[in-house]
């Protein structure tokens, strides 16, 4: 147990300890060596590279050179990451054996290690990591501490403002009422999908009388290619539990669970961590900072079901029940865990609460457009080059994240649409690429902002295919509860898989259409109300490649196997004839050294042919 | 089924009983007996085993006073959970969107061609089990597969051939 005071203390000495992290001209002789300790870092080694340092650094017996695992720092694509302050300089993809030469060059000689300096987009080196065209656009307000602090350690978290926010909340009396107030005119919104006011459903919760309320924090990232949450789990955990026990004083709630995904193991344990410093220090269970406000938190595992993530089938999992929606009304706000008002909040919204208290509602409103204020986290994935964690104000347009931000497409190739809202949000084609990104305007395309999972595809993916790639998801992921969802979901997969082998009809189209309509209306949750979007959007921008897989039985990507055509390239044609004879059927005309030409009415698309040409002539 | 075969699988059972029971009682002696902590227990015993046997499932329903049938719909509604053992090695093909993009399906049809087995299921040797995942969350090194989880990234056809074969020929070596 900690007193005030040695709060205090800690947070006066810790900030001067670690000034070189934000200053780069900070006077001192010490040097932090950050290495990116999030899931995508420690998948390729990350963890071996702080093992490597630290012991080269005991051997050489360097003492002035602390080496520290933070969160992630967005550019997972170049990972694993290792950044040198105070002066800042960026290493990317550094392997565990280049340790050695890092700490003889930089650290002794003081020369950088020029062939592992960062790379950006157009092959320029990079010297320090704010010069990357990457970052140029970003406002890390969510993801502030990712990539700063080490998570593992309370200190420094308090260092910067941690826990300030609920001391300011609980030792110079702001009132319940207050604190709603405050998050209601920031303008914060739910950042798990929908965008519910969150400090209206803060008000909400605290309204309803009862003996017992709960607070739950969502982090059930199901939306597949999405990693923010996990993210800031993994960088700023304290951040997102110090939200939760000052939604707990706001809404009269002495408990609070957080539900995450067993997928996510780093998440898991660090969150683990950060509870039980939180209760060391005294800042969590009971009396907290020596107020009279009780509160703690407990983990709760969920157990791979995407439908989890819907607010009321997290409820029933947590209650460790099949996790199968509830019907609403009535809302959580009302009926919630266990019957008692419950709020759930997504981790990204709590992880800007601390922030709103302390540099005021105005502060987080001055950015954003009318209706979105603030900034929204990003998981930007696929074809793009900069793969990777981004944060940028509400209202930047899609351009702006898929070229400035994401570098554009690799291999030169051009755009065709990127995907929003994971399995429940819809494609944004090209004409779209200028949208602002914010709730209203995304869904005025037919899209939905979601969790934050943003996907790039290039002119090579087929959208008939993406659309069963989707349904594949959620006919595998429908709990079952209700009809449209379990059969329906089922019945427009079976269409969109008629329509990618080729036997499809003009009929199937329609057909796909209308019941995507009534699933939307008759599910009873989220997910299956929103399960045909992805259909539905790409049906809308991509109608002319439906048609052409229903009528001309043609899949110009030849992402569809069946409907794939294999032609042989008249000009690389040597006519060698290998692949006439190892072609099963018969299907290549031609005579001994002549051009050869596939046959389309006896073709089967085995592709032996694709191989045995040694010219590359067959595609 | 041979005499002999009835006795050695009689025997591999017994095996599972000896630890299982003994497991259970050690986790019902950090969990109270509240119906909530079902899900937590299940994944505990799911990491252990990499299954959940039936007699696990017994003495939960036990402790914590839930029907076994309950039990089962809990088990067979979250995909984590498993009720056959899994093989010595389980490779997992990513197929979240991030991974799907960048071609993780051609990974998954090159694995289930070679093992001769779709996902979900387990060679007759016991030696390897597909998965699909949907996404481990390293996005930036999509297509991705794991092997007992340890993560293979910017994944092609032919590292994961190299992959397998190398564990078969470890697993020859060994023999």
């Amino acid at each position: 147990m900690k007193t005030l005071e040695e709060i205090h203390q800690i947070r006066t000495q810790k900030r001067k300890e670690l000034e070189l992290r934000t200053n780069a001209k900070a006077d001192t002789r010490e040097k932090h060596i950050l290495v990116c300790h999030g899931t995508g870092c420690t998948s390729s080694k990350s963890p071996q590279i702080i093992e490597n340092f630290r012991a080269i650094l005991a051997e050489k017996g360097i003492t002035h050179v602390r080496v520290i695992q933070t969160g992630c720092f967005g550019l997972c694509a170049k990972g694993p990451i290792v950044i040198i302050r105070p002066e800042d300089t960026f290493y990317s993809n550094v392997k565990p054996e280049d340790c050695e030469e890092i700490i003889q060059t930089h650290i002794l000689e003081g020369n950088r290690v020029e062939r592992l300096l960062c790379k950006d987009v157009d092959g320029s080196k990079v010297n320090r990591l704010d010069e990357l065209a990457f970052y140029q656009k970003q406002e890390r307000r969510a993801l502030k501490n990712c990539g700063l602090i080490d998570p593992e350690n309370i200190d420094e978290y308090i260092a910067f403002d941690g826990y300030l926010a609920l001391e300011r909340i609980l030792r110079e009396g702001i009132s319940p009422e207050e604190v709603i107030d405050i998050i209601k005119k920031s303008g914060l919104r739910g950042r798990g999908g929908a965008g519910f006011p969150t400090g209206k459903k803060w008000e909400l919760t605290k309204i309803n009388e009862a003996d017992q309320k709960y607070v739950v924090c969502n982090a059930d990232e199901g939306d597949p290619g999405a990693f923010m949450d996990r993210s800031i789990l993994e960088g700023d955990p304290h951040a997102v539990l110090e939200a939760m026990i000052i939604a707990g004083y706001a809404i009269g709630a002495t408990k609070g669970f957080i539900y995450v995904r067993a997928e996510y193991p780093i998440a898991v344990h660090r969150f683990q961590i950060a509870i039980n410093q939180a209760r060391e220090y005294g800042i969590l269970g009971k009396e907290i900072l020596e107020s009279h406000f009780d509160f703690d938190v407990e983990i709760r595992l969920g157990a791979g079901a995407f439908v989890c993530g819907e607010e009321t089938a997290l409820l029933e999992s947590i209650e460790g029940k099949r996790g199968q929606p509830r019907v609403k009304p009535p809302y959580p706000a009302e009926k919630g865990l266990w019957g008692k008002p419950t709020l759930i909040n997504n981790v990204e919204t709590l992880a800007n609460i601390a922030q709103i208290i302390l540099k005021g509602p105005e502060w987080f409103s001055s950015i954003g457009t009318e209706g979105s204020k603030g900034t929204k986290v990003f998981a930007l994935g696929g074809n793009v080059n900069n793969i990777g964690l981004v944060e940028v104000p509400m209202g930047t347009t899609l351009r702006e994240i898929v070229y400035d931000i994401g570098g554009g497409i690799p291999g030169g190739r051009d755009f065709k649409a990127a995907q929003t809202g994971g399995p429940s949000g819809g494609c944004i084609p090209k004409e779209h690429l200028d949208i602002p990104i914010d709730y209203e305007s995304i869904k005025t395309i037919g899209s939905m902002m979601g969790s934050g999972g943003l996907i790039v595809m290039d002119d090579t993916k087929c959208m008939v295919s993406l659309a069963k790639f989707y349904l594949e998801f959620t006919v595998s992921e429908s709990c079952g509860k209700c009809t449209p969802c379990r059969i329906g979901t089922k019945r427009m997969l079976e269409l969109l898989e008629k329509l990618c082998s080729g036997e499809g009809t003009e009929l199937d189209l329609y057909k796909l259409e209308k019941l995507a309509i009534n699933i939307q209306k008759s599910s009873i949750c989220g997910l299956g109300q929103s399960a045909p979007n992805p259909v539905i959007s790409t049906m809308k921008y991509f109608r002319e490649e439906f048609r052409e897989h229903a009528i001309a039985k043609e899949c110009k990507t030849a992402e569809c196997k069946a409907l794939a055509k294999i032609t042989i390239d008249p000009e690389k044609c040597k006519g060698c004839g290998l692949c006439q004879k190892g072609c099963p059927v018969q299907a290549i005309d031609g005579e001994a050294r002549e051009k050869r030409v596939i046959n389309q009415d006896k073709c089967i698309k085995c592709g032996t042919c694709l191989v045995s040409c040694p010219f590359h002539a067959i595609s | 089924m041979t005499e002999n075969q009835s006795k050695v699988n009689e025997n591999n059972q017994c095996n599972v009983c000896n630890t299982v029971t003994p497991f259970i009682k050690e986790l019902c002696q950090t969990y109270l007996p509240q119906k909530d902590n079902l899900i937590s227990m299940l994944n505990e015993v799911q990491e252990k085993f990499g299954y959940i046997p039936v007699e696990a499932q017994k003495g939960l329903s036990e402790y914590l006073q839930i029907p076994m049938a309950e039990i089962y719909g809990v088990i067979t509604f979250y995909s984590r959970f498993t009720l056959e053992p899994k093989g010595k090695y389980t490779i997992s093909v990513c197929l979240g969107t991030a991974c799907f993009v960048k071609g993780s399906q051609k990974i998954m049809d090159r694995l289930t061609q070679k093992l001769g087995i779709e996902a979900g299921q387990t060679t007759e040797d016991g030696l390897f089990s597909i998965d699909e995942t949907r996404c481990v969350g390293a996005c930036g090194l999509a297509p991705v597969f794991t092997v007992n989880g340890e993560v293979h990234g910017r994944a092609t056809v032919k590292m994961l051939d190299e992959v397998i074969d190398q564990l078969l020929a470890e697993e020859k070596a060994s023999q």
